[in-house]
């Protein structure tokens, strides 16, 4: 335990997790005389007000602030105070018009009939996909839910692969196979989103595992790291805790990348959560928990340096927690009902790309034709991937029964690397098989 | 192997290779067997117990990313001594202790393995893959189907799997026919410790996610085995049946320790004249429907034998299969024998009655060949 609070402290300055903010946590948190609150009504009386999640989002802040100051602090001396070059704002700026063109592209299509079954929607988290992935290098692994889209794109894969397996075509990242709950790309380190809750965690603890595994025991030089993302409503699966508590118990490299978007369909985080303060629960497994204003995407970066960084350099995992806001209702099948108009213009009046397109030319970074040029380079290349989706050929017949195994004839592959059932001997010698 | 006669001994928990630490209330001592033979073999011998290690062993010796992962497997030597030794020899990195998560590690497992590791992961029972079960179907089986070939998943999910005894319900049931519905996982049940050797070297060494029955039952029993069973490259076929036994008058289909029945019945039958072909299968998915087929068109009857519970079980499945492609090589109605429609229960006499016995066997067999009276 002793080494677990030392290491708290090496981060102090940006983890307000500790028990010295629990006193100024606790007067943000929404008092429980009533049992309601996170119900709709509660929030739409409340807004103005006394809302938990205005409140939780001005501490997040706070929090954060202090790192930007100090960070300014740090940097000033040198010669600019700003927190990322013209080239990574492009960059970040880039990725997240790409998610965002991406996913209204999506419901477009959905609505033309082009894709179907569950299609979930990115829009409004983009400052937490694009803050997170954009650090990472191509080594790295994500694990992703069904909200997966943009965390693919972030990671590399192509808009037109995306797309593709969207319109369920053999061009897809899946070959049409998985769907938009399930994109893989072993290419690009992206371990599937999972469209169960809670069951990525487990599956990405696998993966950091795997990292350290081949650090410690098979001595390679690897310094891989993992992030698993999940929503607010997943902190209260079991799974969240058995590996919050395995990860850090075996010091893994992992990020837990929680992006609370306050609404489970219609259950809101603060009606289904004893405590709501996510965040919280890393230091209750000796890691640090860090809440970020997940609208802004500096920020999120600045939380997610500090937290990749910790983990590359094997000093564990920590808890990130973003809060941030979907746009949409939950599915493109969620009539969205329940969430207040006065909280949906709350947050989306914090528009992450908006935010940073403000940043950006306020500190002239680039300007206002820098930009629409990437909008514009967007707007084709999304254009271009429904074209080629749509384009593109459906599955053959015989697909269906393909890659049920990896090897469908059970033998085993050998140590020359090739299909142990394509060797006569093999079964030779071994009585009466 | 031929003709032989496994003659068990129940012994109430003095076994000298009792496995039980006094905290785990929830696992019974395993009883020793002896046997006596009816034929003589001359070879060496190993308990299965003994088989599995030495598997574990040897394929965690020829591949450093093999490793083991579970409750108890490392400084407790593993709740039933299958990991016995490992922990010494590999240490606690490749031989890992987990907390008592199954959903938890069992999920780690699935993950090491879509990023390049070959886990073991063991359960102290089957019983308690209950627990994990969305990471063997979800995570393991589907992963190589939804990613179109991109990730596979070389992971073997193992442990003790079927009735026990005196265990009640919770704690004794096989799993078989659950995972054997399921498309993407490859199904192991061995019987003797030529299986255990040969299916696990097998299982660890395949791409594909592989679920391993044991019985607790068989752990501490004794098999003659090869010198070839015994040599480190030996494994055994995914998917292929082995006959344990040739017979003409009669195929018995059986799998894990229903094979030994299988052989006691076959014995008896025979000394009524009744030619009883045994076949242990070895794996449950792929089913080696080619064997059974061409045994039945032989012998044209079938008993199947099974511990698990009837309804859309193993010898359903067999049946089915016999049904579609011999039905008219069929002379008698098929037999089929399983557990008893009901969850364990914990009394000696009628958890007796609730799992098959030899007699059931002989019973069936003679019915089918028309010489029940």
């Amino acid at each position: 335990m002793a080494s677990s609070f030392s290491t708290l402290k090496t981060i102090q300055p940006f983890c307000f997790s500790t028990t010295t903010t629990r006193s100024q946590q606790k007067s943000t948190l929404p008092t429980t005389n009533s049992s309601f609150f996170g119900s709709n009504n509660k929030l739409h009386k409340s807004f103005n007000s006394f809302s938990p999640s205005t409140n939780r989002l001005r501490s997040a802040v706070v929090a954060v602030s202090d790192v930007v100051k100090e960070k300014k602090l740090k940097t000033s001396a040198s010669t600019s105070n700003l927190l990322i070059t013209k080239e990574e704002g492009l960059v970040l700026y880039e990725d997240m018009v790409l998610g965002r063109v991406f996913e209204d592209m999506c419901a477009q299509m959905y609505y033309r009939g082009k894709m179907y079954g569950f299609v979930h929607l990115y829009n409004g988290q983009e400052a937490v996909s694009t803050g997170f992935i954009k650090l990472l290098k191509k080594e790295d692994c994500v694990v992703s839910t069904y909200r997966d889209h943009v965390h693919a794109l972030s990671k590399g894969v192509s808009a037109r692969a995306v797309m593709s397996e969207l319109f369920a075509k053999k061009t897809g990242v899946c070959r049409g196979q998985g769907g938009s709950m399930h994109m893989f790309s072993k290419e690009h380190n992206l371990l599937g989103g999972f469209a169960f809750i809670g069951e990525g965690i487990p599956v990405a603890t696998g993966a950091a595992f795997t990292s350290k595994y081949r650090r410690e025991v098979l001595k390679e030089d690897c310094d891989e790291v993992t992030l698993a993302f999940f929503g607010d409503g997943t902190c209260n699966n079991g799974q969240f805790f058995e590996c919050l508590n395995m990860a850090q118990l075996w010091k893994l490299p992992i990020v837990f990348v929680v992006e609370n978007n306050l609404w489970a369909i219609g259950m809101s985080h603060l009606r289904a959560t004893s405590d709501p303060a996510i965040y919280k629960k890393g230091p209750a497994f000796g890691m640090p928990g860090v809440l970020v204003d997940g609208m802004d995407v500096l920020k999120v970066r600045e939380v997610a340096k500090e937290a990749i960084g910790r983990a590359r350099r094997g000093e564990g995992p920590s808890l990130i927690e973003c809060e941030t806001y979907r746009f949409r209702g939950h599915s493109l099948a969620d009539p969205d009902e329940l969430r207040d108009a006065g909280e949906k213009n709350h947050y989306g009046a914090r528009d992450p790309i908006v935010a940073l397109k403000k940043y950006v030319l306020e500190n002239n970074l680039a300007s206002e034709s820098d930009l629409k040029a990437i909008d514009k380079k967007i707007e084709e290349l999304v254009e271009e991937a429904v074209e080629f989706a749509d384009a593109s050929p459906y599955p053959s017949r015989e697909q269906l029964l393909e890659n049920v195994f990896a090897d469908p004839k059970g033998f085993g592959i050998g140590p020359d690397g090739k299909y142990r059932c394509e060797d006569p001997k093999f079964t030779q010698g071994t009585a009466q098989v | 192997m031929l003709g032989t006669l496994w003659h068990k001994v129940f012994s109430s928990g003095v076994s000298s290779s009792s496995v039980i630490g006094q905290s785990l209330q929830r696992i019974r001592p395993s009883f020793s067997a002896t046997r006596s033979y009816a034929s003589t073999s001359t070879g060496k011998e190993m308990t299965v117990r003994d088989a599995l290690n030495s598997a574990l062993d040897e394929e965690m010796s020829a591949d450093p990313t093999v490793f083991v992962m579970g409750e108890e497997v490392g400084e407790y030597q593993g709740a039933y001594k299958i990991t016995k030794g490992l922990l010494d020899k590999y240490g606690p990195e490749r031989v890992v202790d987990t907390p008592i998560t199954e959903a938890g590690f069992t999920g780690i497992g699935v993950g090491a393995a879509y990023h390049g590791l070959r886990p073991v992961v063991e359960f102290m029972t089957f019983n308690f893959s209950m627990q994990a079960i969305d990471h063997i179907i979800n995570s393991a089986a589907k992963s190589n189907y939804m990613s179109a070939g991109q990730i596979s998943v070389p992971i073997v999910f193992r442990g003790p799997n079927g009735a026990a005894a005196g265990v009640g319900a919770q704690h004794s049931q096989c799993y078989a026919a659950w995972f054997g519905s399921c498309p993407g996982l490859k199904v192991l049940a061995p019987y003797s410790s030529e299986d255990a050797r040969g299916l696990l070297k097998a299982a660890i060494r395949d791409p594909d996610p592989v679920v391993f029955l044991e019985n607790e039952l068989l752990y501490g029993e004794s098999f003659p085995i090869s010198a070839e069973a015994l040599d480190s490259s030996f494994s055994l076929p995914i998917g292929k049946a082995k006959i344990e036994r040739e017979g003409k008058d009669v195929t018995i289909v059986a799998y894990s320790k229903m094979v030994g029945y299988a052989l006691q019945a076959a014995e008896r039958l025979s000394k009524e004249g009744i030619s009883a072909e045994v076949i242990n299968l070895r794996s449950i998915r792929p089913l080696d429907r080619r064997a059974i087929n061409a045994s039945v068109r032989k012998t044209n009857r079938l008993v199947t034998v099974e511990e698990g519970f009837p309804q859309h079980g193993v010898g359903a499945e067999i049946c089915a299969s016999v049904v579609e492609e011999s039905f008219e090589y069929l002379d008698a109605p098929v037999e089929r024998i399983s557990g008893a429609d009901v969850p364990m229960p914990y009394a000696a006499d009628l958890e007796r009655l609730a799992v098959p016995q030899v007699e059931d066997i002989v019973r069936a067999a003679k019915r089918a060949c028309f010489r029940a009276k």
